[in-house]
């Protein structure tokens, strides 16, 4: 078996799976070794997708955008089941990992002894997500999304209890029906252009006959429907906040990717079959994007200025979130903003991170301390119902203290803030401020111009609601309380400070090689004709070359 | 044949959709196998309607496309059922586990005029 760099594209869907499957041979007592085993695959895909995204970077001869091919079962290109690696796919890889380590560690603090099988789960999901973000099959990207969906759904319910398998219950029924909508839409774009394979499927759009046209946009609505569902975008996104909230801490910081999953397959597909190339179809729903995207931010916003927990005001924050990628999205498909685009990659790697750090902050934030969490405990003894929107007590927290750990939570959680209210002098700012840039940049064209401008003022209205929602929650928490709030376990604390570290300092330090990166990922998203090259026109590897592996 | 499965695909759809919007987690876990049926006869109708042909072309030689039926979509239904049937045993434990739970067979796991 000669290993060679080209199956190094395969690994980040292998490593999971055998990862998985093997934690599930152990026991469930031997949770430390499952925790052992979580952490290095998480190490070594991470490891990986650093080197994929270096392989990604490319030369000026390919425009900056090496496009990676992968033929799974060595069938030529077009017909078969392919792996695509590019800027963008390897990028998504990055922010899987960092986000994926953190939550592991810091539910090995004490969330994986509250019900079965948390790691092993929690592999298949990051499987899911590697799969779908690789692929360049969309019946591929079908499979890898239900096997996301499928770990998401029992991961979502581990903790158990009352709320969990409510939010469970909307949780699984949206994301069913979204499903079978999938499967509609791949079954009339197969029907009408006879490819499944993405890159082929942009060369066929523009050379449809006049008839066929109308159903390949309605195939296109119906599979953009399934993605917003995913992403958040009002007025598909009413499951997200209640859902979000009901997950477990780690699990709900993974959550806050699976919307930027959304965002990404819509990323990636309008680009590739709407783009510039594709002649009467150009730009099909890019104005649906712009005006959803920017509903999504204001109803994101409105929930969270209303939400009185942590947990919720995270959720409603990734709504906001997902929605001005939405709409950076709508731009980059209707005027081929590139330089809106490349600061909104920066801007959804921030605040991803931020969000992840949110939720993983809700707990330790909102935990109880002696007399109140006694109070909470006996109640329940009584059969006293407290109320029903609360969630159950959580079990006294154990394990290693560090002194001035309170201090340090502070920090971490007024860091999140400044990123997400995109405030100087962390990343979010630069995010946020570039992104503004684009926007007034291209305020040329007459025709988008009232777009734009509505845009520019949410962003602004809407960093302020995070300012003044998060800064609320801080002062109660950390000002005005009653009592201090427990010490936190150090287990907790590291994650938590480890995604802080890379999400807010790292990311503000390097911010111009990470800037760059993205711009010129913007624009090899806007020439599609760089990674359609790439993927139609590969040779099978030879069997007899030594293709063992 | 083309109206036949037309209209059946219509009546799964319909009745699905129906269903799913009912308020009892049982209406709704029914609605969703008739749509998931109704989805899988749609796909299976996108590789055109023919009778009497193999998906499997014989081995070597010039053969005639279109004497055969399309393999793609019948390989593409075969795993949207496994899909669909592992994720509906799976919303139907989440079911059981809410009914036991809550006590009412209501998806908000109330009822309303409570």
């Amino acid at each position: 078996m000669n290993g060679g760099p080209e199956h190094l594209i395969v690994a980040p869907i292998l490593i999971p799976l055998i990862t998985g499957a093997v934690m599930m041979l152990y026991d469930e007592r031997q949770r430390r070794t499952k925790l052992g085993l979580g952490l290095a695959s998480c190490g070594v895909q991470l490891v990986i997708a650093c080197l994929l995204l270096l392989r990604a970077e490319g030369t000026a001869a390919t425009g900056g955008n090496a496009i990676g091919l992968y033929l799974l079962g060595n069938w030529p290109s077009p017909y078969g089941i392919v792996l695509v690696l590019d800027r963008l796919s390897a990028m998504m890889l990055v922010i899987t990992g960092i986000l994926a380590l953190p939550a592991i560690l810091y539910a090995g603090a004490g969330w994986h002894q509250r019900g079965q099988r948390f790691h092993a789960l929690f592999q298949f999901l990051l499987m899911g997500l590697n799969g779908a973000f690789l692929t360049g099959d969309l019946f591929n990207l079908f499979v890898f999304f239900e096997v996301m969906l499928a770990a998401s759904y029992a991961l979502l319910l581990h903790g158990s209890g009352r709320e969990r398998v409510g939010a469970g219950l909307h949780y699984i029924a949206v994301n069913l029906t979204a499903s079978l909508m999938f499967l509609l839409g791949v079954a009339i774009i197969y029907g009408v252009t006879g490819t499944l394979n993405m890159a082929d499927l942009a060369t066929r759009i523009p050379q449809l006959s006049e008839a066929d046209r109308p159903l390949i946009h309605g195939a296109c609505a119906i599979l953009g429907m399934v993605f917003l569902v995913k992403a958040g975008a009002w007025p598909l996104s009413l499951w997200l906040p209640g859902t979000y909230m009901a997950a477990s801490a780690p699990v709900a910081a993974v959550f806050a990717l699976l919307t930027k999953l959304g965002v990404y397959v819509i990323l990636r597909l309008s680009l590739l079959v709407f783009g510039a190339g594709a002649g009467v179809s150009a730009g099909f729903g890019a104005d649906v994007l712009i005006w959803g995207g920017m509903a999504t931010v204001v109803f994101g916003m409105t929930g969270a200025l209303a939400a009185q927990a942590l947990g919720r005001m995270a959720a409603n924050l990734t709504l906001v979130s997902s929605g001005t990628m939405l709409t950076i999205a709508g731009f980059a498909l209707g005027q081929g903003d590139a330089q809106m685009l490349g600061a909104g990659l920066f801007y959804m790697l921030a605040s991803t991170t931020a969000l992840a750090t949110l939720f993983l902050l809700a707990e330790p934030m909102s935990r109880e301390q002696g007399a109140a969490a006694v109070l909470a405990l006996s109640a329940e003894l009584y059969g006293v119902d407290l109320s029903e929107d609360e969630p159950d007590p959580e079990p006294q927290v154990t394990g290693v203290f560090l002194p001035g750990s309170l201090t340090v939570l502070g920090l971490c959680f007024a860091a999140c803030t400044l990123m997400l209210a995109g405030l100087p002098p962390l990343a979010g700012f630069l995010g946020k401020f570039g992104v503004l840039a684009g926007a007034i940049a291209g305020m040329g064209d007459a025709t988008s111009s009232p777009a734009r401008w509505v845009f520019v003022t949410l962003l602004l209205v809407s960093g302020l609601a995070a300012m003044i929602a998060l800064g609320r929650i801080g002062m109660q928490t950390f000002w005005a309380a009653e009592e201090d709030l427990p010490a936190v376990p150090t287990m907790e604390l590291l994650p938590i400070m480890a995604l802080v570290i890379a999400g807010g300092l790292v990311l503000t330090v390097e911010a111009e090689p990470v800037m760059r990166y993205m711009t010129r990922t913007a624009d090899a998203l806007l020439r599609p004709e760089i990674y359609i090259h790439g993927v139609v026109t590969a040779p099978p590897v030879d069997a007899r070359a030594g293709n063992g592996g | 044949m083309e109206l036949i499965l037309s209209l059946a695909i219509g009546v799964l759809v319909g009745s699905g959709v129906w269903l799913i919007l009912r308020p009892r987690s049982f209406q709704v876990i029914i609605g969703l196998c008739l749509l998931s049926y109704g989805v899988n006869l749609f796909i299976f109708g996108m590789g055109r309607l023919v009778s009497g042909a193999a998906p499997i072309m014989p081995k070597g030689g010039f053969v005639d496309p279109a004497a055969y039926a399309d393999p793609v979509p019948q390989a593409l239904v075969l795993t949207a059922i496994v899909i669909s049937f592992a994720t509906t045993a799976l919303f139907l434990v989440v079911i059981m586990a809410s009914r036991g739970l809550t006590g009412t067979d209501h998806v908000n796991g109330k009822e309303r005029d409570q």
